[in-house]
């Protein structure tokens, strides 16, 4: 039923063979990692570069601007040209602050949206980390950037830089729970915490189009408690500009400064992909029932195209939300999730959970 | 009676959690520092100090000529520049017992009111930039630029344009005023609806505004709060209603008046504003009659010995311009009571208690402009 075409695993399955007749096994492993963190390295910078440059376009388009056109053809080079002048800068040593966390912090952030990383599938067999607790694993590791946010304010001992850090703490670890509610709704449906497994359940339709509206429901909530995990408008308090200067980064400069640049942008890829393979049916092709024709023509299309299509479709919501709404105060950012969106999931889950036990769901 | 409406001094403890917001801070549009005193997220008290461009406007006016002052009171709320110097003019032409022309005064009051609507446009930008919507910022540019536009045709300069002088204009319009004036208004009439479409209805920004920072009619008045942010508060205090000067008694127009005194109110009574500035502009602009851009004047103006004062409405509020002179073709004393420094000072009142978000919200929708504090 799905594409068989494009596989990667064939690919991938290949390379493995060939470097296992070359090389004992522990060597092979050994290489195909060291393989497979310079891609992701390459891969996580391009990416990183790619968004910041996609976000000001969209901005551009919203705010009646051009956008930036300079450099190189459509502007494509000018966040390159903004990360040379990042790297070049210096790095501003603060003589109260707690150097070795104040160091340590951009690390954090990025390790973590680095790790989280690992377990996106990007295309049929193109999947680095899958195991049975995928949902969960990515959940985790994802939340632990919020300790490095949390070490960048109290480490550059400046009160901006806290009060960010502690809205940042608040947001985040609020948040963390619809978004944890929301995606396990599509566990409870689909049966399974791990994230191919998940994609396979989707084979014959899209969880937002086969779960009635407890799905869309859980889609939505899920944008918004994302958004707000991520630090991103209408939701960005921890880095309120008109508020506090830059909040939670507010004394770091240079390469470091770009370290939680780059996470963020990161964030909102993992968050997207994440969206995109648990609500979007990830890589699967779009089927309809049994309209075989359309399906087949729909298979043509590669899984690593519509895996993309659909992140990106998600990135784009995320920076309509950002450029167009206005930024919530702490108290009322507080109130949306513990008095509406928590209890709307919960009651979600209930419902979806009534659903399966029914039968009742596709 | 203002003893019990305006708080006792405020008394600074050694433990109090204070941060500074300015002099270089996005959110305070200028070099103004608010010493803030946070509880957590909340404000306990926050002092305004003042002074970081002070140029000595007042005591400089000593030294020059009526003329010369003009250029002065550009550089005081320079985003209401021409409404400045007109209340220098007025003073200057009160004073010698000049008529100016009709012509003049519908000229005047037509660019005054370009002016204030190029102001609130500025306005409406930053306060969405307050408020986290970055959006609304191009927005509001956009519109503006074609008053400056219009501006920058007539007199050659887009912000600054001392384009008033005793007795007069410094020369005519340009032939296209009219035309681009008419032009702009029916292009504005449709531009506005989008900024309610962007942020007035968003129930983020509903939220944000309503109920923050209530002001009663008894501080605004208390604390001398005028222009759109005292008409939030229900009083009437439009110079333009109550004396009238220039072209404002031949015009039918509203005085927006608000009774609910938040951050909402005031929001409102400014894009009410705009509606109808561009009221008095329709009225006006085709009816401009032919003759003198200019009264006769001496080239060297010298005040008869006396005291005289003169009232104009900014687009943020009641601007008095006070004379001394004794006789010579400089001043004697000169005092401008400018409304952003009485609109300061209420900050206290209105933001303590409230979070962070909030005095920025507050100190958006009283409109501040730095150079027009300090002088």
């Amino acid at each position: 039923m799905s594409s068989k075409i494009y596989d990667f695993s064939t690919l991938t399955g290949s390379i493995d063979a060939a470097l296992n007749s070359w090389m004992s096994p522990g060597l092979a492993v050994l290489s195909e990692m060291v393989i497979i963190g310079l891609l992701f390295l390459t891969f996580y910078a391009l990416l990183g570069l790619f968004l910041v440059y996609l976000e000001r376009k969209v901005c551009a388009v919203i705010q009646n601007r051009v956008g930036p056109n300079r450099v190189g053809k459509w502007g494509l080079l000018q966040t390159i040209a903004d990360l040379i002048k990042l790297l070049m800068k210096e790095l501003i040593p603060i003589r109260k602050a707690d150097h070795l966390l104040f160091l340590i912090a951009p690390f954090i952030v990025i390790i973590a949206s680095f790790m989280a990383m690992g377990a996106v599938p990007f295309a049929k067999g193109l999947h680095v980390l899958d195991f049975n607790i995928g949902v969960f694993y990515v959940m985790a590791v994802s939340s632990l950037g919020v300790v490095g946010i949390l070490i960048a304010g109290w480490s550059s001992n400046s009160k901006y830089s806290l009060i960010g850090a502690m809205r940042s703490g608040a947001q985040i670890v609020s948040y963390e729970l619809s978004v944890g509610l929301s995606l396990m709704a599509i566990v409870v449906f689909s049966g399974t915490m791990s994230l191919s497994g998940i994609i396979e359940s989707q084979a014959d339709g899209w969880w937002i189009f086969k779960g009635h509206i407890p799905a869309f429901v859980a889609f939505i909530v899920f944008l918004i408690a994302s958004t707000a995990e991520i630090n991103r408008g209408p939701f960005d308090l921890a880095e309120a500009e008109s508020e506090l200067t830059a909040g939670f980064h507010t004394e770091y400069s240079g390469i470091k400064f770009a370290f939680f640049f780059l996470a963020e942008y990161i964030n909102m890829f993992i968050v997207a992909a994440l969206g995109a393979t648990v609500f979007l049916g990830g890589w699967m092709p779009f089927h309809i029932g049994n309209w075989e024709g359309f399906n087949q023509v729909m298979d043509y299309i590669p899984s690593i195209v519509w895996f993309f299509a659909k992140t990106f479709f998600i990135i784009y919501v995320i920076m309509w939300f950002k450029w167009t709404f206005p930024r919530l105060r702490i108290d009322q950012l507080l109130t949306l999730e513990w008095k509406f969106l928590l209890p709307i999931s919960m009651v979600n889950i209930l419902l979806i959970a009534f659903l399966v036990m029914m039968h009742w769901h596709f | 009676m203002s003893e019990e409406i305006i708080k006792d001094v405020i008394v600074r403890e050694s433990e109090d959690y204070i941060i500074n917001m300015g002099p270089q801070h996005p959110s305070t549009h200028g070099v103004l520092r608010f010493e803030v005193c946070l509880k957590g997220e909340t404000v306990k008290y926050l002092i305004p100090h003042i002074g970081y461009i002070h140029r000595g406007i007042e005591k400089m006016c000593e030294a020059d000529t009526y003329q010369q002052i003009i250029h002065l009171t550009d550089r005081m709320d320079y985003l209401s520049a021409h409404i400045n110097n007109e209340a220098v003019c007025m003073v200057v032409e009160e004073a010698m017992q000049v008529e100016v022309p009709e012509r003049v005064k519908y000229i005047r009051t037509i660019l005054d009111e370009l002016n204030r609507i190029a102001s609130h446009q500025l306005w409406w930008c930053a306060f969405g930039m307050d408020l986290g919507a970055l959006t609304a910022f191009f927005y509001g540019l956009r519109d503006r630029e074609h008053i400056l536009d219009i501006f920058e045709e007539s007199f050659g300069s887009r912000l600054l344009h001392s384009f008033n002088t005793p007795g007069g204009l410094m020369h005519d319009v340009h032939p296209n005023f009219q035309k681009r004036t008419k032009e702009f208004i029916t292009y504005f009439r449709k531009k506005l609806p989008e900024y309610d479409q962007l942020l007035t209805g968003n129930i983020i920004f509903q939220e944000r505004v309503k109920g923050v920072g209530y002001m009663s009619r008894e501080k605004a008045i208390a604390y001398g709060v005028t222009g759109p942010s005292g008409r939030g508060s229900n009083l009437a205090c439009d110079i333009r209603k109550i004396a009238p000067y220039g072209a404002y008694d031949k015009v039918q127009f509203d005085e927006i008046l608000m009774t609910e005194g938040d951050t909402f109110a005031r929001y409102q009574v400014r894009m009410g504003e705009m509606l109808e500035s561009m009221k008095i502009i329709e009225q006006l602009v085709d009816n401009i009659p032919e003759g003198d851009f200019t009264a006769k004047m001496k080239p060297i103006i010298k005040l008869p010995a006396g005291e005289y004062f003169k009232r104009v409405e900014t687009a943020r509020g009641e601007l008095a311009v006070y004379v001394v002179s004794d006789g010579n073709k400089t001043p004697y004393r000169m005092k401008f009571r400018s409304p952003n420094f009485s609109n300061l000072f209420v900050m206290n009142e209105l933001a303590a208690g409230g979070k962070i978000a909030d005095l920025v919200a507050i100190s958006g929708s009283l409109d501040l402009v730095i150079p027009d504090i300090d002088r």
